[in-house]
């Protein structure tokens, strides 16, 4: 219940292991998996593993490497699974983006057209900003707690980045969302570092609120109910979130913010009231979308049937489905499928790349490597020691936990399908750059919270050694 | 505020499961229902996919698949398709596989068995499986007389080589283009394919091994077997041979082709009997030996066995249990008595084989992609319908056919040519077929022809007029290239 840290005697003077021979060992396997999947598809493209691709391979290694020292020096502490784990999840998603310039360099000799510039460069680059910021995140950010001090303007900016879409000037529209900002030929999607800025304000907002939050007014039906003017924050999570939904379409969008919101005042006021109510004005706000605005009702309808849509709106998802049952149990193998028949299969569709040439077994392990990445986050955040590091922690991991789910499952139908990135595999920058940032402030958390406190001997010393000689 | 986080990720694990199921549910239990669905392509690009091996003549690719630009990156190809087709049938987007395409499939596509070796390869590295090859025992030269001889005919062609087995030729007319069919383009085939099928002449029937008829005349060959392998009979011995003979226990005769005696007063030597085709004496002869006799007889030649070359024949039979009446009628090839080409070249390539049947076979060899021979098919021998000296004594009855009979027009010079005609009704009012059957040269065999004329004049010289020449041409064609 308390946001505070487990008693400091706890842990004083004892040497904890940093777990640092973990992580590599575990990276040094992660990038093992991604070298074997890049060999497969070398010799499947009948090119075999050129010169270029053992320096991809190289400077991926390398990169992840960086990261690792990185963390030796200034996160000594910190989890030494996430790192190993959002880097085999960027290289399965570089791996299939090769894979599909592969396919796509194939069909344009065959038919002689234009050769496609490949992604995996462009992804790859990408990467290394995201490794730069990494660094750059755990150098600069010593402490998570200074975050807190900007909760206010993290929120401004979150909030102006969320609609700098729809300035006319800069904002592309790309297949009926807006979410992109144009700047010369560099084009981001704020909504990316929006979620983060965002999940710091809440984080913020809601430790320094959540008393008078928490305070039960009334009874009704045996819920607690928070006092009216309460719902204030509630209430503007809701609209903004609307608000993404009617003016720039972002379906995901504006679902991930709302859910996270919800969560985080949740965890922050321990009432399960905001949750019923957050529900209700949920689905209050899917009516009023459902009734109102046509690509909303187009989703569910296709969702609801896909097969009646079959070439029309469910034509991906009915593809998407296709790949998937090609790949049964055992996948068709890396290159070996069609996962270019999926429209954006290297963006929101890569999971049915995926699910295609590795299977159901390659799935199942890609959607646990999330569950442990979104677990050790959990985790973080139930062993931080402040109160704002808890919720910081919780909310980074609930966008990873939230973005997974939606995502996934909207492109194997067990949800209507929305525009969101999958975290670490999907082609784009913006999103990649966001998740490597989430992961470095998730290890500075974790590296507080478990890094022995400064603290001189007390008298109390001798009576916890006993404790925990017992 | 834990265990708030720990409700919450209880939640999210939830989630997760509730996405495990759902990819469950696709990828293996709805798996099979959603490969079948209509609009899926995977299935057919999977095959399209991979590099078919090549289906050979010689060293010929009648069969070829080549890269194409579009999405079903193989295109099948058929060089001389109609002269083929009837061995490599079709491979289509539609309606599925005939013929070599369908039966030798899974090594055209690279998944037997046999290649096991091979595959270990390309899963480790990766690579696609290519497809294995198929060489055919088809003679070129032999395939391209017999579908010349039925231009513009209605029929089927099948050339034995006596001593193995090999087919040599399998031809059917009409004929179709396979490449019609195997295109990527769905309402080409489609439209090609319907007008197939609604063709009466059936171009889509492998005539030469599925069609079975009455072999008429030709089956005479099996009843003189069957009275030389008696020991009762030679060529020499006289049999009655008179102008009608009275089917027993009915009121109906039946009568010689010519409507004449077949020999002076009635009588006939078995030589001169096959030499002019004498109905009465052969029904007489049945008769003699008996239905059992005439059975067992076309069963060592091969009836009343389905034969896969590995395409599947249709078995051609000899009646189950004819009176009187029906055994004088089967005994002339007539009545129940039907046959493929296939069955009356085998009857034909054993009596020149000195009497041994061989199992007939299309597959010369099975090669890898790179060509390594994998499988070689080695004759086999089916069963021994004659003692040699009787097979002998029968071949030489076949060579007076030809240089002294019904099958004139059979004769090469200088071969000795051995052959058989035949004529038979299909029913009452039916068409007729014409038959042909021979091989040269007589004394040692190198090939062995049947050739069907169907819609033929009712006269027994339509075999010689229709059906000789072109199995005169087929021989020709085989030792020529000698």
């Amino acid at each position: 219940m308390s946001g505070e840290a487990p008693t400091q005697a706890t842990t004083r003077n004892r040497k904890k292991p940093t777990r640092r021979w973990v992580e590599l060992l575990l990276l040094i396997l992660a990038w093992g998996i991604g070298l074997l999947g890049t060999m497969q598809i070398g010799w499947v493209s009948g090119e075999g593993m050129t010169t270029r691709l053992w320096v991809t391979a190289g400077v991926v290694g390398g990169l992840a490497l960086a990261a690792h020292i990185t963390i030796r020096i200034f996160a000594r502490y910190a989890d030494p699974i996430m790192l190993p784990v959002a880097t085999l999840l960027t290289m399965l998603g570089l791996l299939m983006i090769y894979r599909i310039d592969v396919a796509s360099a194939r069909r344009a000799v065959l038919s002689d057209s234009p050769m496609p510039t490949p992604d995996v460069y462009s992804q790859l680059t990408w990467f290394s900003i995201a490794i730069i910021l990494f660094i750059a995140v755990l150098v600069l950010l010593q402490d998570h707690r200074r975050l807190a001090r900007y909760t206010y303007t993290f929120g401004l900016i979150g909030l102006v980045l969320l609609v700098l879409p729809l300035v006319p000037a800069i904002g592309t529209t790309v297949n009926g969302a807006t979410l992109w900002i144009r700047v010369g030929d560099l084009s981001f999607q704020p909504a990316e570092a929006a979620k983060i800025l965002l999940t710091i304000f809440f984080a913020g907002y809601l430790v320094a609120k959540r008393d008078s939050l928490a305070v039960v007014r009334t009874k009704f039906l045996g819920i607690e109910l928070p006092r009216l003017k309460d719902l204030g924050p509630l209430v503007i999570a809701w609209l903004v979130s609307l608000a993404v939904l009617v003016f720039e379409r972002d379906l995901g969008t504006s679902l991930l913010f709302f859910g996270l919101f919800v969560a985080m005042l949740y965890i922050a006021t321990q009432r399960r009231s905001w949750i019923i109510l957050g529900g209700l004005l949920f689905f209050a706000g899917a009516a009023l979308a459902y009734y109102n605005f046509a690509h909303v009702r187009s989703r569910v309808t296709v969702w609801l049937d896909p097969w009646a849509y079959a070439d029309t709106g469910g034509y991906q998802i009915v593809q998407a489905i296709f790949g998937f049952a090609n790949g049964g149990v055992l996948g068709a193998g890396l290159g070996q499928g069609f996962p270019n028949l999926v429209p954006f299969a290297k963006t929101d569709f890569i999971v049915a790349a995926l699910g295609e040439e590795i299977g159901i077994t390659g799935l199942f392990a890609l959607v646990l490597l999330y569950a442990i990445l979104v677990e050790r986050g959990l985790r973080t955040s139930v062993a931080a020691r402040d109160s704002f590091g808890q919720l910081l922690a919780a909310g980074l991991s609930i966008v990873l936990a939230l973005q997974v789910f939606v995502i996934i499952g909207g492109v194997t139908g067990l949800i209507p399908l929305t525009g969101l990135t999958t975290p670490f595999l999907s082609y784009g920058g913006s999103s990649l750059v966001a998740n490597w940032v989430i992961v470095a402030i998730l290890l500075r958390i974790s590296d507080r919270s478990r890094r022995p406190a400064p603290v001189a001997p007390s008298p109390d010393d001798a009576m916890t050694q006993i404790v925990r000689a017992v | 505020m834990s265990r708030q986080v720990r409700r919450l990720s209880l939640v999210f694990a939830l989630l997760m499961v509730a996405v495990l199921v759902n990819i469950t549910l696709i990828q293996v239990v709805n798996a099979g229902d959603y490969r079948d669905r209509p609009g899926n392509q995977r299935i057919l690009l999977a095959e399209y996919d991979r590099e078919r091996g090549p289906i050979l003549v010689g060293t010929d690719p009648v069969a070829r698949s080549v890269e194409t630009g579009n999405t079903l990156t193989y295109l099948r190809q058929y060089s001389n398709p109609r002269l083929y087709a009837p061995i490599t049938g079709f491979y289509s987007l539609i309606y599925g596989a005939t013929g070599l395409e369908r039966t030798e499939n899974r090594i055209l596509n690279g998944r037997s068995d046999i290649f096991a070796v091979d595959r270990i390869q390309q899963l480790v590295s990766g690579r696609q499986p290519v497809g294995g090859a198929v060489t055919t025992t088809i003679d070129a030269a032999a395939q391209r007389a017999a579908y010349l001889g039925l231009r513009g005919k209605k029929g089927a062609v099948v050339a034995i080589e006596p001593a193995t087995g090999r087919i040599l030729a399998s031809v059917q007319a009409p004929s179709f283009d396979p490449n019609k069919l195997s295109s990527h383009d769905p309402t080409e085939i489609r439209e090609y394919y319907n007008k197939l099928e609604g063709d009466p002449d059936k171009p889509l029937l492998n005539r030469p091994i599925v069609s079975l008829n009455p072999p008429g005349s030709t089956f005479k060959l099996v009843t003189a077997a069957a009275a030389l392998s008696s020991g009762r009979f030679n060529p020499n011995s006289v049999i009655p041979g008179p102008r009608t003979y009275d089917l027993p226990q009915s009121n109906k005769e039946l009568r010689n082709w010519n409507r004449r005696q077949c020999g002076p007063g009635g009588k006939v030597t078995l030589r001169d009997a096959l030499a002019v085709s004498c109905n009465t004496a052969f029904a007489w002869l049945g008769n003699e030996l008996g239905a059992d006799a005439l059975r067992d007889q076309s069963e060592l030649f091969g009836f009343d066995t389905t034969f896969k070359i590995p395409l599947r024949a249709a078995t051609s039979r000899f009646p189950g249990d004819p009176d009187e009446p029906q055994t004088a009628m089967s005994a002339i090839g007539q009545f129940d008595v039907r046959a493929t080409a296939l069955q009356m070249a085998m009857v034909t390539a054993s009596i020149g084989n000195s009497g041994r049947t061989m199992i007939p076979y299309l597959i010369q060899e099975v090669r890898t992609p790179d060509l390594t021979i994998l499988q070689t098919t080695e004759p086999e021998v089916f069963a021994d319908a004659l003692r040699p000296s009787e097979a002998l004594a029968l071949t030489e009855m076949m060579v007076n056919v030809v240089e002294n009979g019904t099958g004139t027009n059979a004769r090469i010079p200088n071969v000795r040519v051995a052959g058989k005609t035949g004529t038979a009704q299909t029913g009452n009012d039916q068409p007729t077929v014409a038959w042909f059957v021979s091989f040269a040269p007589a004394a040692a065999p190198q090939v062995a022809v049947a050739v069907l004329v169907e819609d033929a004049g009712a006269e027994e010289v339509s075999g010689n007029g229709l059906a000789a020449p072109i199995a005169k041409d087929v021989m020709e064609a085989v030792l020529e290239r000698r």
